[in-house]
């Protein structure tokens, strides 16, 4: 069992944050400087909320609820100025499904920055109170969902972190829980593989959907996608191709079957557990995102070249498989995996300690990037600003 | 010994597992088995060098699957990078 914090849709969160949530760009500061006054609070600066459209306008919405429905959010503030596409109410409706404590501001009905600060401060720390009271409670491995990243990937990605995070996942499977794969982008090339795995031909019929979608949206610029994916840093470190990259990047899903696709930030269902495919793009942070509001509550990084990425929500635990990486980042990076290259050491005992680190920090243990204070966040659009 | 992984038995190239020198006589671990190269370039540590002959045109295998073509004939115990090996995939550029 581990140790967490039962939600009253029956999630289990394994932090407790006050989220500042801004509705949009032009209430970012404002959610920023409520936040600067309530300690332990959280604000998500963001660029996005007004002036989209269609399912660009969707995709947003679904982001920004997500991460305040994701379990690790305890409570959430939203921050409105008033005459935004996203409307604070809206969002509010959203959050309110998870039955979760939250509270609204609206600048322009405050009267200006001052007031909206002062009434923000004021209901954060009411919210923050709220929390202060709340306790760790036993809950199953089964209700645990990692995300699974990679960035800054090189070619000890696909030898030794990679496959290690492969196996940490399988163990967590065994125990009932679930995982989330991501970064299309980074299924181009290795998507045969994982159809091969879906449970039904449906989801195998979706797998290659969402990597046709994302190759042609890449075919309609035009240009070459050499020196984007992979990256200049991917190709120094000895990746030639997406190719290449991707096949890499699939060990990290270890053996298990696809049970579905799900849109960007879509909420994985709480039946049937196991492995879930999002389509997410290759960049880190924006795909972290979609899968934290998707409710992945823990992160799993594997970095060949090094990566500092946090998140404001959810712990991220980084593994390397490059040796010189690790002695170069150790303040970053929780695992070295590299010693399945340099020692020969198994790739399941790596794995194990990978999932012994994911079962502490998910007990409370606080991860690298926490300490650090990174809070990467970055929302994937899909469509013009108007 | 230099040592490199084949990550399957399939593949035509292997990859370094430190920065090599033309020249120098390199272990491939492939599962249980190891046979010994010849590097015929330098290949810095993590990049791939070819373990045969690979023709202009011809499939790169990795991991058992296609990485992309080969854009001129690569002598076995060359480096194998993005001078000699291009990617078909999400190319807007061979399209347009």
């Amino acid at each position: 069992m581990l140790n967490g914090y039962r939600r009253p849709d029956g999630r289990w969160g394994i932090r407790n944050h006050l989220l500042i949530l801004p509705a949009s760009v032009c209430a970012s500061e404002t959610a920023t400087q409520i936040a600067a006054r309530v300690p332990g609070s959280i604000s998500l600066p963001h660029q996005h909320g007004c002036c989209h459209m269609g399912e660009d306008y969707r995709q947003v919405l679904r982001t920004l609820s997500g991460i305040a429905n994701n379990p690790n959010t305890g409570a959430t503030l939203i921050v409105g100025l008033g005459c935004e596409g996203i409307q604070a109410e809206e969002l509010l409706k959203q959050i309110n499904t998870g039955g979760k404590p939250a509270g609204i501001v609206i600048i322009q009905e405050s009267g200006g920055t001052p007031n909206a600060i002062a009434a923000g401060t004021a209901k954060a720390q009411e919210l923050s109170r709220l929390l202060a009271a709340q306790q760790r409670e036993p809950f199953p491995v089964s209700e645990l969902v990692v995300g699974l990243e990679c960035g800054g990937s090189d070619p000890t990605s696909g030898i030794a972190a990679n496959p290690a995070v492969g196996a940490a996942v399988d163990l967590l499977l065994e125990a009932g829980g679930s995982s989330i794969l991501s970064e299309t982008t980074e299924l181009i090339g290795a998507e045969h593989l994982l159809a091969k795995r879906a449970v039904n031909s449906h989801v195998a019929s979706e797998i290659y959907r969402i990597v046709n979608r994302t190759e042609q949206r890449a075919i309609a610029q035009g240009t070459d996608i050499r020196g984007t994916q992979p990256t200049p840093g991917n190709i120094q470190g000895g990746i030639s191709t997406i190719e290449e990259k991707s096949l890499g990047c699939i060990f990290k899903a270890g053996s298990a079957d696809v049970q579905a696709v799900l849109e960007y930030g879509e909420q994985i269902p709480r039946e049937p557990k196991g492995l879930f495919l999002m389509d997410t793009p290759g960049q880190d942070i924006e795909s972290i995102t979609g899968m934290l509001a998707g409710g992945a509550q823990i992160v799993l990084f594997t970095t060949g070249r090094g990566s500092p990425a946090g998140s404001p929500v959810a712990p991220v635990i980084k593994v390397t498989g490059n040796h010189d990486t690790f002695s170069k980042m150790q303040d970053n990076i929780e695992i070295n995996a590299g010693t399945i290259i340099t020692e020969n050491r198994p790739v399941a005992e790596t794995g194990n300690a990978i999932y012994r680190e994911l079962l502490a920090v998910a007990n409370g243990k606080l991860t690298k990037a926490e300490v650090l204070g990174h809070r990467e966040f970055a929302i994937f659009r899909v469509g013009y600003t108007y | 010994m230099i040592r490199a992984i084949c990550a399957d038995a399939r593949d035509n190239v292997a990859t370094l597992l430190e920065t090599g020198r033309n020249g120098d006589k390199i272990t491939v671990e492939t599962g249980l088995d190891s046979n010994t190269a010849t590097l015929q370039s330098d290949v810095p540590a993590f990049h791939k060098f070819a373990l045969r002959n690979i023709a202009t045109g011809e499939v790169v295998i990795k991991y058992g699957e296609s990485i992309g073509k080969a854009v001129c004939r690569i002598s076995a115990g060359e480096h194998v990078h993005v001078h000699n090996i291009e990617s078909g995939r999400g190319r807007g550029d061979l399209e347009s």
